[in-house]
């Protein structure tokens, strides 16, 4: 009986969300291997050794690489147990060595924190986005972000608590392009069914699982008849087999229409590639903008935690005017998935008291803060509560 | 709230002017924190689709919102976007702002710059002075009410 029980935590601790899946190691709508890269048979085992966490680090570009120095900063003052095995990629080589090296260290640390990696426009058309390189060769399918009013951010609306569920794999990121007659591009969108249901089943069982009673799937499939048609009736067959859970559909310009005039009627939103992309800038437009909004990529295996709009922020760069806000909440989402509550919460919450303090508010925000003494205040907020901490 | 700096505003001398940073953010994002700062957009029809309804969400909703489609040769139509509605239709209680000001569009197209602006200017001031509106702009005037109102201001402002 014991042994049975220590076999169920490790299975946890493996996979919180899937745990309880473990026993089915192959699913109906396994993952759509397209490269090399993807070949895993097994649940890689967590990196933890003598108590500690080792997370892949990727600082990225732009203002990426300071803020996660204050991430580090911040958990080393907090006596968090993360060790950061750092991984540069350098977005100006077209040879992929460096995004490779950051994909293994990521399969073998099962957990990362990241920076945006710049794709440079001066760069060949055949050069992949390093991130997104690094999205499908994890199939990191979910793309995760929660947009909640902060109360001490000034916004038009008030009250806005949606998640949004974005798939990350597919559909218009596909990179397949092609100009058979010159002057004329075709782009290929992807969606398949095994995607589709796959999405749609981890919203569902998001919300659930957060005691949510709405899920919005967002869609275009009057035009994209095939695509988004596909889409949307991967939903509808999920969505049967969660009765308690209502669900609708939207399409997404109407989506943005009501995103800017009445955000509260949204709760839980799933929706394909690119209309994600739009509809979690527009949602991060209206609680304040992208330095608040943290986000996180989770695929079977694995689990990248970035900024929710994954901008490298190049003119605020090395300025120390860039809102920390944004890659702590990333790491707190990180700590949950490790299973540190205690620790998230103790910088959460000493991020979202320090968020109240208008004068501390950075450029972003319509203030004159500095990110270090944001990060200075989160500190101090830290060290009141009576943890156990490093000197700053 | 504003964001960050990157804008240096309108300048006379357009010619000599510098160019204004980059946006760091995408557009969604400003567009919904600042959309002040743009002035013309052009882009392909799916992003089309979704950020003109999405300006169309900030000034008011579909029911305001005039356009035109414009073709080779001058050809063009304009119309407003919002739905047929219906359950509305025939009881003279719909907004017709968004077909007028489609109207005002069409005028401009054909050169007819004089009795655009008039229209437009009646119909701006009505709704401003808040006291003849349909329903769905918070009043409760008929459709006709709202037409005479700005046909009235049409002919004081002759």
């Amino acid at each position: 009986m014991a042994a049975h029980s220590a076999v169920l935590s490790v299975s946890r601790i493996i996979n919180p969300i899937w745990g309880r899946h473990l026993g089915n190691t192959v699913k109906v709508f396994g993952t759509t291997l397209t490269s090399h890269r993807n070949k895993t048979l097994h649940v890689p085992p967590p990196a933890k050794y003598g108590g500690r966490h080792t997370v892949t680090l990727i600082p990225g570009d732009g203002i990426g690489p300071e803020l996660l120095s204050h991430v580090v900063e911040v958990f080393r003052f907090s006596c968090v147990p993360v060790d950061f095995e750092v991984v540069h990629v350098n977005s100006a080589l077209e040879a992929e060595d460096d995004i490779d090296n950051a994909i293994t260290a990521i399969r073998r640390n099962g957990v990362a924190l990241k920076g945006n990696i710049e794709t440079k426009h001066t760069m060949p058309p055949s050069m992949k986005s390093r991130n997104n390189l690094l999205r499908t060769s994890l199939d990191l399918y979910a793309n995760v972000m929660h947009c909640q009013s902060l109360p001490g951010v000034q916004t038009r609306h008030r009250n806005i608590d949606i998640m949004i569920i974005r798939e990350n794999t597919e559909g218009e990121y596909s990179s397949l392009e092609h100009e058979s007659v010159s002057g004329v591009v075709e782009c290929l969108k992807i969606i398949t069914r095994s995607n589709s249901l796959r999405i749609a089943e981890y919203a569902f069982q998001l919300a659930r699982e957060k005691g949510r009673r709405r899920v919005t799937a967002v869609h275009k499939a009057n035009i994209m008849k095939l695509g988004d048609g596909l889409f949307l009736q991967c939903c509808r067959e999920v969505a049967s087999g969660y009765p308690d859970i209502t669900f609708d559909s939207m399409i997404v310009d109407n989506t943005t229409m009501q995103l800017v005039s009445k955000p509260q009627q949204f709760d839980v939103m799933v929706m394909p590639n690119l209309y994600g992309n739009v509809v979690s800038n527009v949602c991060a437009g209206l609680v304040g903008g992208p330095g608040l909004v943290p986000g996180a990529n989770y695929g079977r295996d694995y689990a990248v935690f970035e900024t929710a709009t994954r901008n490298t922020g190049k003119s605020v760069a090395g300025k120390n005017i860039a809102n920390p806000t944004a890659m702590l909440l990333a790491s707190c989402m990180m700590l949950d998935h490790l299973k540190l509550y205690n620790y998230a919460n103790l910088i959460r919450n000493a991020v979202l008291t320090t968020m109240n303090e208008t004068r501390l508010h950075t450029a972003d925000l319509g203030g004159q803060g500095t990110t270090s003494e944001v990060v200075q205040s989160i500190m101090r907020i830290i060290q009141s509560k009576g943890q156990l901490t490093a000197d700053i | 709230a504003s964001n960050i700096p990157n804008g240096t505003g309108s300048d006379p001398d357009l010619g000599n002017a510098p160019l204004p940073p980059p946006l760091t953010c995408s557009v969604f994002v400003q567009m919904v924190q600042d959309p002040t700062q743009f002035d013309v957009l052009v882009m392909p029809n799916l992003y089309g689709d979704i950020l003109s309804d999405l300006c169309a969400g900030l000034i008011g909703g579909l029911g305001v919102t005039p356009s035109g489609n414009i073709g080779a040769n001058g050809v063009a139509i304009f119309e407003s976007v919002h739905g047929t509605a219906p359950d509305i239709a025939g009881l003279d209680l719909a907004n017709p702002t968004a077909l007028l000001l489609s109207g005002v569009m069409m005028l401009r197209h054909m050169g007819l710059h004089q009795y655009a602006a008039k229209i437009q200017t009646a119909c701006f001031d009505t709704i401003k002075e808040k006291k003849v509106l349909t329903k769905d702009l918070g009043g409760n005037s008929k459709c006709s009410e709202f037409t005479t109102e700005i046909c009235r201001r049409v002919q004081d402002l002759a």
